[in-house]
């Protein structure tokens, strides 16, 4: 087994410069931490995610930059560890007059090693919680004053939107009613109610950052507010049966001038007679 | 040394039964054996067989996804209804059908008498009755995918209403015996685990103390602890669900005052807990393995188990964080975003115990060796994307994409295969007698590891990107279909059927080491631990003499000893008589 | 290699093995009775007009089932008391005692669910009954099991063997009654 050779530097390297040099590691890496965090929000980092996916409403900024908030501190522990790890692994290959140290200090001597981390730890989870429940506040908690409401009704396999027309009410008989496309106006905060005829499903617009479950028996509330026009997708996130990955939905994301024009059109040939309930 | 007493305290429940066994029908010695090791083996081959099953649809499902609707080599075309299933099963069979079976069951039946230095589990007869419930299970599971209308299709969470009505979920009988299977599961580990936990505590070898426990022991006793304190209320829901589906009662139907969030909270009550009930036992092996490899004592043994023990107690406070938008009172959410992000802390120490160990050691790469170390860096990775999940804001995005999948997956495969592996390698020389082929098995675990960051680390990417679980093909998503997602896809897909066929190298290595392979010593690799003191493979009984325990587990080149290794049940010098030559 | 049990007979922890087991069983079987109970208890709260369901409990029956598990419960006493003296035959006999009383109960018990279900106050027509039939059913199966272990080990007691047994069916029957009062108070009583 390992080799009986005497050590090159026998005794003297115990828990202390060990620790110290943890400390010194996790110091810089605090450093680097708070410097990441303020990158992002002077150099408008929340663009890293949005290169993957269009960040289209007013929230989704600040999802993202949750996200990257976690990214730079999870970040740097994932790879302190690992550089750690691999450091270590090189260092402590087996090799001849390599001999082990039998570190026998009493454990809580030993527990420096990693109680410093550990504060540390608990300091970025502090941060990591702030961050999360702040976003998590504004867009699940509060909502700002609606423009406009729509109602959102899923059922297996397939969506159907109820615009408040021209009056902007819902449940009037100007009523606009369709399915699987859903049109809303820009810049403007749109509130939705949401409900299921059957199982669960759950309205999600990547592009919004939006998702939420719709539980049958409950009407849920929610908002959004679309800040770029287009058309994009509406998703179903919650297994709700075969049909489940065929319930795709496409949201249109409308200029006033738009807009105007899809209520007039639907007025005047509507497909589904407007303010009737359809469920 | 004499045979330590039997009778020593209380009352003994001494049974005729159990006398040595002389030549055995082999449906006995094979199918009818009360011996914790044949029955430790019946579960790990079960297990085995199983995770071919749930790799196979792993195999159909990703080629689905990434060619759509074209048909899959050695399948055929995937249909709606065929993708839903399969990949309930795949969750079922891979969380319920491997991880639990091999890393609790058959480790734990395996390890627990041997290393507290026992003959045997302290009830024998329960420990069987707990493999066939078990077995019966499996049985009713793989019915199910046969039964009219087809296995259940409902996702592994089954969420009512759908998994309540088979107008909904089409499949009137898959449903039903799906949860009948999985609730008679639950019984046969309740079995078991009552047994782990009482062998443990009351079967110790005289002279081990609670600190001389091996940390694997403790390990799947703590996870025994949590099954059995968090499966209760999923036992309860399941029998709900089943009135539901077929006695016309409405536990989960809003419409007569049921409740279909209910059964979220029953389900994750257990399901958070259960996660950590699979990370403890390969966290276990892993205090095994790298001292032995390293040559060191572990880093802080008490560590290691204060942090796991407060992972168990701060998982049953956590479960809400795969609901947050599921529509639950959003204030809620920000409590349990706060205990989410908190369990960071023990998990993070454990790591940490695992990467201090390394600390001026001598480590040796064994194949076992480096299955233990590719877990500590494959699992960071799965923990801490688990962060960007528990942070409720940003789950709002992530939740039911593929990030969820790529996180858990990172945390999954090191564990249930992963962990599997290095269990396997490290113990196949105590259970088989024979060494695995190094080479081999090097070949293997490389191919493995690299192809599984090539399937999960695109599909972290896909997930932000907003590809959504569950979904059978991305076709009818213009936003999904543009041509780095497409990519991203591919490869992950291609690098699957890739760790499919590597499987063939660690099958091969394992029926012919069985066979052929090296004769093992009886300590092959110099450890301390109880089970490497007894015979290899250990007869029926285990231990020659029964030991005595004077020590720690890890105490590996203490400035004392000659040799490098300190066994636990070597009596210290002077004390003790010596132990008989050939009895080592 | 030994042909002798020492697993079973060791008692590391201080406490025979048979009755830790015993406090492990009860101790999975609370988390799934809290799981149906727990449920209940909310969705109660929720639901007053659960009460009128409630108040077609007959209270009179309640009350006297909970008196024959309490006798029951205390025969299983008095078995452990005599088999401790190790009085074999007088434990078996308390112990049969103690199982017919189950037994009764379980008559009773069969007896109130045909009368619910005579007036069609079945699962399907609340949820209410819904958990009071699965919850009064689930108690009945542990009756069930409980009184087929009572009379076997009452067998074997009958023979003087395995006397340390009595000590632990009683507890578990304790167990089953002390289930039973949660169940009387939380369906029968509040109304
Ligand atoms: C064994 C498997 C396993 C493990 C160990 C974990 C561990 C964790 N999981 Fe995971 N999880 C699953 C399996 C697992 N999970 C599964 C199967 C699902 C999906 C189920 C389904 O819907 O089908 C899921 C889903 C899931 C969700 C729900 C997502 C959703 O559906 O929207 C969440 C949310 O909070 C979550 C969080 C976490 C956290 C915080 C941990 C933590 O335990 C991780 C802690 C570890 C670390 C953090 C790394 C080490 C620490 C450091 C390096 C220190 C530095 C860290 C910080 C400063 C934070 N998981
Ligand atoms: C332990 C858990 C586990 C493991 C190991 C895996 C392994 C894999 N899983 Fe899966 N998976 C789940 C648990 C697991 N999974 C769960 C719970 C779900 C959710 C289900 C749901 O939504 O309801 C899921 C869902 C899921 C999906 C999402 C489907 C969807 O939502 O549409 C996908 C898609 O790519 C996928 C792919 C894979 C792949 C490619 C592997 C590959 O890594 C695996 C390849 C495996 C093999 C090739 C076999 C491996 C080994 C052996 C044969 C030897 C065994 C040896 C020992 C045990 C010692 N899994
Ligand atoms: Cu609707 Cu999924
Ligand atoms: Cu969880």
């Amino acid at each position: 087994m390992a080799e009986q050779h005497p050590s090159h530097e026998s005794g003297g390297i115990g828990w202390q410069p060990l620790a110290r040099s943890v400390f010194l590691t996790t110091f810089l890496g605090a450093v680097i931490v708070v410097g990441t965090v303020l990158f992002y929000i002077f150099a408008g980092g929340e663009d890293l995610i949005a290169r993957l996916i269009p960040a289209n409403s007013s929230f989704a900024g600040d999802i993202d930059f949750v996200i990257l908030v976690i990214a730079g501190i999870v970040g740097f522990w994932f790879f302190a560890s690992l550089f750690a790890f691999f450091v270590l692994l090189y260092q402590s290959r087996r090799r001849p007059g390599h001999k082990p140290e039998y570190l026998a200090k009493h454990d809580h001597q030993l527990h420096t090693w990693v109680s410093w981390p550990h504060w540390l730890v608990i300091a970025c989870d502090l941060i990591i919680i702030i961050v999360a429940v702040k976003v998590w506040h504004q867009v699940k908690q509060v909502a700002p004053p609606a423009d406009t409401v729509i109602r959102v009704v899923a059922q297996q396999w397939g969506w159907t939107f109820r615009h408040p027309g021209t009056d902007n009410k819902l449940d009037t008989v100007d009523d606009i009613v369709t399915i699987d496309r859903l049109h809303v106006p820009l810049d403007q905060v749109v509130h939705f109610e949401l409900q299921s005829k059957d199982v669960m499903h759950d309205f999600s617009v990547p592009v919004f950052r939006l998702k939420q479950d719709a539980v049958p028996g409950r009407t849920i509330k929610g908002w959004f507010k679309p800040v770029k026009a287009g058309a994009f997708d509406i998703q179903c996130a919650e297994m709700c049966g075969i049909g489940h990955g065929l319930m795709p939905a496409r949201i249109f994301v409308e200029t006033p001038e738009q807009h105007a024009a899809f209520l007039e059109d639907s007025a005047r040939n509507a497909s589904v007679p407007g303010g009737q309930s359809i469920y | 040394m004499a045979l330590h007493s039997i009778t020593a305290h209380g009352m003994p429940e001494l049974q005729g039964h159990h006398d040595v066994h002389h030549e055995e029908h082999w449906f006995l010695k094979y199918c009818w054996s009360t011996d914790h090791k044949m029955i430790a083996k019946q579960y790990l081959v079960t297990g085995l067989l199983m995770a071919l099953i749930g790799g196979f649809f792993a195999y159909v499902f990703r080629w689905q996804l990434a060619f759509p609707n074209q048909p899959v080599p050695f399948f055929g075309v995937v249909t709606p209804a065929s993708y839903n299933m399969m990949i309930t099963q795949h969750g079922t069979i891979m969380i319920f059908y491997v991880a639990m079976p091999v890393l609790l069951a058959a480790f734990g039946n395996y390890l627990i008498p041997l290393m507290v230095g026992a003959d045997d589990m302290v009830f024998p007869r329960l420990n069987r009755a707990s493999y066939q419930v078990f077995l019966i299970s499996s049985v009713i599971l793989i019915w199910s995918f046969f039964v009219p209308g087809g296995g259940f299709g409902g996702a592994w969470t089954a969420y009512p209403p759908l998994s309540a009505g088979s107008q909904y979920n089409l499949t009137p009988s898959g449903s039903t015996l799906w949860v009948v299977a999985v609730a008679v599961e639950f019984v046969a580990f309740l079995m078991g685990g009552i047994n782990f936990i009482v062998t443990a505590m009351n079967a110790r070898a005289p002279g081990m103390k609670f600190v001389d426990v091996p940390l694997a022991v403790w390990m799947i006793v703590i996870a025994s602890v949590m099954f059995m304190m968090s499966v209760g209320p999923l036992i309860a829901g399941s029998v709900m669900l089943v009135m539901d589906q077929n006695f016309g009662t409405h536990f989960f139907d809003p419409r007569t005052g049921g409740d279909p969030v209910l059964w979220q909270h029953l389900f994750w009550f257990f399901g958070h807990p259960e996660v950590y009930v699979v990370l403890l036992p390969a966290l276990g092996f892993l205090a095994e393995i790298l001292p032995v490899f390293s040559r060191k004592k572990l880093f802080g043994y008490r560590t290691l188990l204060y942090s796991s023990i407060g992972t168990a107690c701060l998982s049953f406070f956590v479960w809400a964080h795969h609901q947050f938008i599921s529509g639950i009172d959003p204030r809620m959410a920000n409590v349990f975003a706060a205990t989410t992000v908190l369990i960071s802390i023990p998990i993070a120490e454990i790591m940490f115990v695992f990467i201090a160990t390394l600390y001026r050691s001598s480590i040796q790469f064994t194949v076992p060796m480096l299955w233990a170390l590719s877990f500590v860096a494959e699992f960071l990775v799965g923990g801490v994307t688990g962060i960007f999940l528990g942070a409720s804001g940003a789950d709002i995005h992530f939740h039911d994409t593929y990030f969820v999948l790529a996180h858990f997956h990172y945390t999954f495969f090191p564990i249930a295969i992963i962990g599997s592996f290095a269990g396997l390698t490290y113990w196949f020389p105590k259970m088989f007698g024979r060494h695995l082929n190094e080479g081999l098995g090097r070949v293997h675990f490389w191919i493995t590891i690299i192809s599984f960051n090539f399937i999960w680390m695109p599909l972290f990417f896909t997930g932000i990107m907003g590809d959504h679980r569950r979904i059978y093909s991305f076709a009818n998503f213009p936003d999904l279909m543009t041509p780095d997602r497409i990519l991203l896809r591919e490869i992950s897909s291609v690098a699957t059927a890739v760790m499919g066929i590597a499987q063939v190298l660690f099958f091969a290595n394992f029926f012919w080491s069985m066979y052929k392979g090296r004769k093992a010593e009886d300590n092959p690799y110099n450890a301390n631990t109880l089970e490497w003191r007894c015979p290899s493979p250990p007869p029926h009984g285990n231990f020659a003499v029964m030991p005595t325990v004077y020590r720690s587990p890890y105490e590996y080149n203490h400035p004392d000893r000659e040799v490098d290794f300190w066994p636990q049940d070597e009596p210290p010098a002077g004390q003790g008589e010596l132990r008989p030559e050939g009895a080592h | 290699m030994s042909g002798q049990i020492i697993a079973t007979g060791r008692s590391a922890a201080g406490m025979p093995t048979g009755k830790l087991a015993v406090w492990m069983v009860i101790a999975s079987e609370i988390p799934i009775f809290g799981g149906i109970l727990a449920p209940y208890l909310m969705h109660r709260i929720g639901h007053p007009d659960w009460g009128q369901m409630a108040a077609s409990l007959n209270v009179w029956i309640g009350t006297f089932n909970t008196g024959l598990l309490v006798t029951s419960s205390l025969f299983a006493m008095l078995a452990h008391a005599a088999a401790e003296r190790g009085d074999g035959p007088l434990a078996a006999a308390r112990l049969r005692l103690a199982a017919y009383g189950g037994l009764v109960f379980l008559c009773i018990k069969a007896y109130e669910w045909y009368a619910k279900i005579s007036h069609d106050h079945v699962p399907q027509t609340g949820t209410f009954y819904g958990y009071y039939f699965s919850a009064t059913g689930l108690h009945g199966i542990h009756i069930l099991a409980g009184v087929a272990i009572l009379l076997a080990i009452a067998a074997q007691a009958e023979k003087g063997k395995n006397l340390q047994r009595v000590e632990l069916i009683g507890i578990y029957w304790h167990f089953v009654d002390v289930v039973w009062f949660f169940l009387f108070h939380i369906f029968y009583i509040i109304r």
